[in-house]
């Protein structure tokens, strides 16, 4: 790889330089292609109706990928994202139903406070018991679900306040609150991990376990701290997802954990753990939006949009494994 | 700098260390001396109880008895940061770096430097990690043209240098090495072991774990034998033989 660049052998190092820059910014490049692609293949693309949707979308699904980034950066996985998702609706929309609606800003605290918490579960787990990630997260992803199914007995909660719905359908100055939410998750998640001893924690753990434990980095906390994180950013999806529609539907959120890895993945975070960036995260979350849109508009149905998305997911980790594995 | 070993007061004094996991005894009634400037191999064969000596003077694993002395003062250390922050520093067989980060990361590792952002908003210190790791590098006369690369672009003998970087930044008066030169090719050996004599003539003292005699001969002022988890015997390298100490190893 990179220590090849020292070789005797220009053409060669200016072919790895090539590569090197082909492999990082080749993401972006992807989702240019893709962007100038679909503007010409349909008129409405472009309109800003559309594209404020897209946005709308990704929002969702970008909020749980940064969560995930996170996750993943450490080594971890987490596939329960899209049960706790619906927990932290129901729950949040249980609220702010029927004749007399609580505060929706108590509801908002609610889901994300529900969503932190199946998050600190998974954490201890993961971190104090030494269970793999994978095998807590499939189980909460059922448990969840249950749990959802059970507290809103299977119905969707509806008539949620106007005030609450605000969350997930107003705007502020032109541009969707689920946006600007989005937005400034994203600014907080990439300034944390850039420039923060947290961040740099999460790397390291993700990098070398055993050297950040020896270096006398709170491994345990940091991994915890990951997946509770984690699972308040899935209670803040569950809450402006549900504020989206009019009603919390017990069945929100089915296979969102997968539109979650994929966006990661595509943005070319390592699954094996700290290597990657939420900027890529969101690039590849953009791309994932643009995917749907685009095949939505060009009536692709939705059974092939299911194969295509798993199929790139796929293709992402096989060019990154390609790109990391030393020869 | 204290260039006259063996005269000095012991830098750290080891009095009958044990260490038991469970029923088994790793170590037993263990004592040893390292003064500043002294440099002493640990030699035994596997499970000898090398690893744990060090892991337990390092804070890695709390001794089940015996006692640690920090010039002259008794000490005992919760975590590897506590003995760090005391001035211990120990360079691990797998080198301790993370190979995602980049040296001045790993020069950093657990001891992150902080600003503040607006005079309010605790951030990482980016350019004082970058100076440092170049400063350093430079003090072990160790020349990368990329130092923002991740460590894993660099072969071992470079970071095995940035692991030891690491310690010498950090003012580490005692350096723990379990086999520095073990994963290394012959000129990187000789690199090492250059370092090694570096950090002796700057009157720190250094634990060094080896396998490999020719270095022991090397480098070191004494060895100290283990055999299943208790001394075997100590002897000053200029009064001793590859034979001798092989034969303290082996027993019998």
């Amino acid at each position: 790889m990179t220590t090849e660049l020292s070789s005797a052998n220009p053409g060669r190092a200016r072919r790895q330089m090539a590569a090197d820059i082909l492999s990082k910014y080749g993401i972006v490049l992807a989702f240019v292609i893709l962007f100038v692609a679909l503007s010409f293949a349909h008129q409405n693309f472009l309109s800003t109706a559309n594209l404020t949707n897209v946005l709308r979308q990704v929002s969702i699904n970008g909020i749980l990928a940064i969560g995930m980034t996170y996750v993943i950066l450490t080594g971890g996985i987490d596939l329960s994202v899209g049960s706790v998702l619906a927990l932290c609706g129901v729950v949040a929309g249980s609220l702010v139903t029927g004749a007399d609606p609580a505060n929706p800003a108590l509801a908002f605290l609610a889901g994300i406070g529900v969503g932190a918490l199946v998050g600190a579960i998974n954490g201890i787990l993961i971190a104090r018991f030494k269970v793999t990630a994978f095998v807590v997260t499939l189980g909460m992803l059922s448990m969840a679900r249950g749990a959802t199914l059970l507290y809103s007995d299977g119905r969707p909660i509806p008539n949620l306040s106007p005030e609450f719905r605000w969350f997930g359908q107003g705007f502020v100055m032109g541009v969707p609150v689920p946006v600007i939410v989005f937005a400034l998750v994203f600014i907080i998640a990439f300034i944390v991990l850039r420039y923060t001893v947290y961040g740099r924690w999460i790397y390291a753990v993700g990098g070398n376990i055993k050297s950040a434990r020896t270096s006398g980095i709170p491994t345990r906390s940091v991994i915890f701290s990951a997946y509770m994180i984690m699972g308040a950013l899935a209670g803040l999806a569950g809450v402006i997802l549900t504020a989206r529609t009019t009603s919390a539907l017990p069945q929100a959120g089915l296979g969102y954990e997968l539109d979650a890895i994929a966006a990661v993945v595509i943005g070319g975070t390592s699954l094996v753990g700290g290597v990657g960036s939420v900027t890529y995260t969101l690039i590849g979350a953009l791309i994932i939006g643009v995917i749907s849109n685009g095949l939505d508009l060009l009536g692709v149905s939705s059974y092939y949009q299911q194969i295509i998305k798993g199929a790139i997911i796929v293709v992402a980790v096989l060019i990154d494994r390609s790109r990391h594995s030393n020869p | 700098m204290n260039s006259a070993p063996q005269n000095g007061a012991p830098l750290l004094e080891v009095r009958n260390l044990s260490k038991n996991f469970g029923a088994v005894q790793a170590l037993r009634d263990m004592s040893m001396v390292v003064r500043p400037g002294e440099v002493v191999a640990l030699a035994g064969d596997n499970g000898a109880g090398k690893t744990t000596l060090i892991k337990a003077i390092s804070g890695v694993y709390q001794p089940s008895g015996g006692e640690i002395f920090l010039r002259g003062q008794q000490v005992s250390f919760a975590t590897p940061q506590e003995a760090r922050d005391k001035g211990i520093e120990t360079i691990y067989q797998d080198l301790a770096l993370a190979d995602n980060l980049s040296i001045g990361a790993n020069i950093f590792l657990g001891r992150e430097p902080m600003k503040r952002f607006l005079g309010i908003l605790p951030m990482l210190d980016r350019k004082k990690m970058a100076d440092a790791a170049r400063e350093t590098m430079a003090l072990l006369d160790f020349h990368v043209n990329r130092m923002d690369a991740p460590v894993s672009n660099f072969s071992g003998g470079q970071r095995q240098a940035v692991a030891i970087g690491r310690a010498v930044y950090w003012d580490a008066q005692i350096l723990i090495m379990d086999e520095p030169t073990a994963a290394l090719g012959v000129p990187e050996q000789r690199k090492v072991i250059s370092l090694i004599k570096q950090l002796k003539a700057q009157g720190r003292g250094v634990i060094f774990i080896s396998h490999n005699l020719q270095d022991i001969f090397a480098v070191s002022d004494r060895i100290v034998v283990l055999r299943r988890g208790v001394q075997a015997g100590e002897r000053k390298i200029s009064e001793t033989t590859h034979d001798e100490v092989v034969k303290l190893m082996v027993g019998g």
